[in-house]
């Protein structure tokens, strides 16, 4: 296969890039340009919350609209975009010492219509009536029926039209990296030698392939509900004394479709950034990733049973009770692979050479927010403590902390330790501490009060609490504390924004392998990897990705395409 | 102690042929699956729609288990009055062994295209798109009917409305489905009367004939679960 990068104009090397290099960055940059909207939407509701009444433009209307779309675009358009566009297109090929991905057209077409898809949801906040704020859940019958929530003219309808064209972004998305991985892998690598990145993206990508096909159902009939009048949804509703023309629907209907992708969503997000903090950890702490083949095995079992757990966000709507047992036992089995993997990257640490460096501190983020946001995940499993919690703030913290926070780590540990490979330079040391320390710190003390908030019973997507008698009055104190610390960390985002842009010109040249890690992307001839990644030659590889600390080794590490050589005594390294 | 560390391909020796072979495919390099990265795109691309129509068929019966007006009769619904007497399913029988012959013809082009009979590959493709279009014309006619009976998606004379919401929605995804892959097999038969599969071999005929095969098997389960209920 032979690339001519000669003729490519600025337009097609740049701008219509079929680069998988060049599209991870496209990727990565429109993800965090409406992540930073996202976060903008948060303050807005920390104003609010932490000094109710004092800024007159938030009104409870424009409180679910900013809350909906809060969640929306952290989610879906800024964890799924990044983690799968961003660092899948970046890593799957470098990793796999392939020359891009499978299908390099459709790979750009991919991030095309998930700019598109970007646009319709932006174009929401200037149409008549604003974005929905039907809930990020886009419950019907709120979402809909006309009048019921704020934006349920064109709002609603913009929405679901923007989650339609990201399934098919994000469909030609995954349908490349599944096949890149399985079918355009360099000579020696075997699927049991790819690093844990390639894995966790691989299957998180496959899971994507099988989850949004349940959302694409149920936006497609909840636009129909919204377009021509069907019923889908709609049980008989009485409204102001008048029962509605429409009766038949079933509400419920579209929770399991929403949540049978819902659930499974959230390993899409976890997956990759599971597979990304083990990188970190295995390369900052000198060591070979401790149980390669349980981190793989524990992957795919979080994988199979993530897809038979989501009626456990359902306790309250009400359901058979066998249903919940059943529920709540596979739920918790989930507990088992995720212990598994903690476990592991403890003992990754475990007497290892750990190098505190920006990257290192944002993995170890990751294990202990993973870890707390897990294990408030247990009572949240089960039926009965999920009952009286369920409204209430503890979810808030729980699902921040374990999806929004943890993933947050990994993919800002991702982005400074892959940063030199990237641009070709280093990021400011000084600059990433600071990111890390305010916003690791910052983040429990935003999420942390709010387990405390939810067990004093305040409920959660409320616009005031003014007409709660029950609630301690220092909650209001907690609520501003939070307020205070969302403003914060937000503002640390903007030292991380100038770092990587500051950096990404004038920062100090960095060697091919600043970190000496042992898996190919930096193995490349030139840093950065040119187009088509490898020079005459793709690399060979002979060894698996851990090869850290080998005993008798001369290095601390072993690159995935040295050959085995005579200075390792026989039976000391580890093979695969 | 040499009993305890048998490697695995020790332990292998001993299991069936078929699962030996798939450990060896799966812990290969390279390639996972031995065929061309259009081919197992394509096999990915239809378990990823399966979902999406078996979300749609699950989606259709939780609505018709919900639905509180009484469901109507298909085979008074899709009945063909000729003459005096009602047939029921008439057309839509015809439709489901047109699509399903289509098929047939399918697999002929893929034959005739690995054996590099151009023409004839191009003719069968053809036809099968023809059949195809006969498939979606007969689909027109059927949603035409329907409609000056009085069929809306929001509403019907004969009960539930999920009824026509449901029919409209799935044989309308369906139908997309077939019109597509009608543009695609034109596409590929027209490559294939230009040649240019000549150097890089016929596979795209396959993976095109792949991706028929579906959308004729998903319209089994669609024909079963919406006419013969």
């Amino acid at each position: 296969m032979s690339h001519h990068d000669h003729h490519q104009s600025f337009w097609t090397r740049y701008i219509f890039s079929q680069d998988h290099k060049v599209i991870a960055i496209q990727y990565t940059v429109t993800a965090l340009f409406i992540g930073l909207v996202g976060l903008v939407l948060s303050w807005l509701m920390r104003l609010q919350l932490g000094f109710p009444g004092e800024f007159r433009f938030l009104n409870p209307g424009s409180y679910y609209q900013i809350l909906t779309q809060h969640g929306m675009i952290m989610i879906v358009y800024l964890l799924t975009a990044i983690l799968l566009g961003g660092f899948g297109n970046y890593l799957i090929p470098l990793m796999i010492g392939a020359r891009d991905m499978a299908f390099p057209f459709l790979n750009m077409l991919s991030y095309w219509v998930y700019l598109l898809s970007v646009i319709v949801l932006v174009a929401a906040f200037f149409v008549p009536g604003g974005p929905t704020g039907a809930g990020w859940t886009l419950y019907p019958p709120l979402s809909a029926l006309p009048n019921a929530a704020p934006g349920s003219g064109w709002g609603i309808k913009l929405m679901l039209v923007s989650l339609v064209i990201f399934i098919a972004s994000a469909t030609m998305g995954g349908l490349n990296y599944v096949t890149t991985v399985l079918q355009c892998r360099t000579k020696g690598m075997t699927l049991m030698r790819m690093p844990l990145s390639v894995w966790g993206i691989f299957i998180g990508a496959a899971m994507a392939l099988l989850a949004f096909p349940a959302l694409f159902v149920g936006g497609v009939m909840l636009l129909l509900d919204n377009l021509l009048g069907t019923s889908f949804f709609i049980p008989a509703v009485t409204l102001f004394g008048q029962q509605l023309p429409r009766e038949g629907g079933n509400p419920l209907l579209f929770q399991h479709l929403f949540w049978y992708f819902g659930h499974p969503e959230v390993y899409v997000v976890i997956l990759p950034a599971m597979g990304i903090a083990s990188e970190l950890i295995a390369t900052h702490s000198r060591k070979p990733i401790f149980g390669y083949k349980a981190m793989v095995i524990a992957m795919a079992a979080i994988a199979v049973i993530g897809f038979l757990v989501w009626a456990h966000h359902m306790f309250v709507s009400g359901m058979n009770p066998y249903f919940g047992f059943f529920f709540a036992v596979s739920t918790l089995i989930i507990a088992i692979p995720s212990a598994v993997k903690v476990y592991n990257w403890l003992l990754t640490l475990w007497r290892g050479k750990i190098q505190f460096n920006t990257p290192m501190l944002f993995g170890i983020g990751w294990i202990s927010t993973f870890i707390i946001g897990g294990l408030t995940g247990l009572p949240l499993g089960n039926v009965i403590a999920d009952v009286p919690l369920h409204d209430t703030y503890f979810v808030v913290g729980h699902f921040h902390l374990v999806m929004g926070v943890a993933a947050l780590m990994a993919i800002f540990g991702g982005i400074y330790h892959w940063f030199p490979k990237v641009t070709g330079r280093m990021f400011n040391e000084t600059l990433g501490k600071l990111h890390f320390w305010v916003t690791f710190v910052g983040a429990y003390m935003i999420f942390f009060p709010m387990f405390l908030l939810g067990i004093l019973g305040v409920p959660r997507r409320y616009f005031d609490f003014e007409a709660l008698q029950y609630l301690p009055t220092q909650t209001a104190g907690l609520n501003i504390v939070i307020t205070i610390a969302a403003l914060i960390v937000g503002a640390a985002q903007v030292v991380f924004l100038v770092n990587l842009i500051w950096s990404a010109v004038r920062g100090r040249r960095a060697e091919s392998n600043p970190w000496h890690a042992t898996t190919l992307e930096w193995q490349t001839p030139t840093t950065p990897p040119p187009h088509g990644n490898w020079g005459a030659e793709t690399p060979t590889v002979y060894r698996w990705a851990y090869d850290y600390s080998v005993p008798g080794a001369e290095r601390d590490f072993i690159p995935q395409n040295v050959p085995a050589t005579p200075t390792v005594p026989a039976g000391t390294a580890r093979t695969v | 102690m040499a009993q305890q560390t048998r490697s695995l391909e020790d332990r292998a020796q001993t299991w069936p042929r078929w699962l030996r072979d798939l450990v060896a495919d799966w812990s290969s390099d390279q390639q996972t699956f031995k065929v061309n990265w259009g081919k197992a795109m394509m096999w990915i691309f239809i378990v990823s729609d399966m979902f999406v129509f078996g979300s749609f068929l699950s989606a259709y019966a939780a609505a018709r288990l919900s639905a509180t007006l009484p469901w109507p009769d298909p085979a008074k619904v899709f009945a063909l009055h000729i003459g005096e007497s009602e047939v029921p399913l008439l057309l839509i029988a015809i439709m489901t062994f047109v699509l399903i012959s289509s098929s047939g013809t399918m697999a002929i082009a893929v034959k005739y295209g690995y054996e590099r009979h151009r023409a004839k590959a191009a003719l069968f493709l053809t036809l099968t798109a023809l059949l195809g279009l006969t498939f979606v014309g007969m689909q027109a006619f059927e949603w035409t009917k329907l409609i000056r009976e009085g069929f809306r998606p929001w509403a019907n004379p004969m009960g539930a409305p999920q009824f026509g919401s449901s029919f409209f929605m799935i044989t309308g995804f369906h139908g997309l489905h077939v019109t597509a892959g009608v543009i695609y097999l034109a596409t590929i038969a027209s490559q294939v009367l230009r040649g240019a599969y000549e150097k890089i071999g016929y596979q795209r005929v396959e993976i095109a004939g792949l991706y028929w095969h579906f959308v004729d098997l998903v319209w089994v389960f669609i024909f079963a679960f919406f006419y013969l209920f």
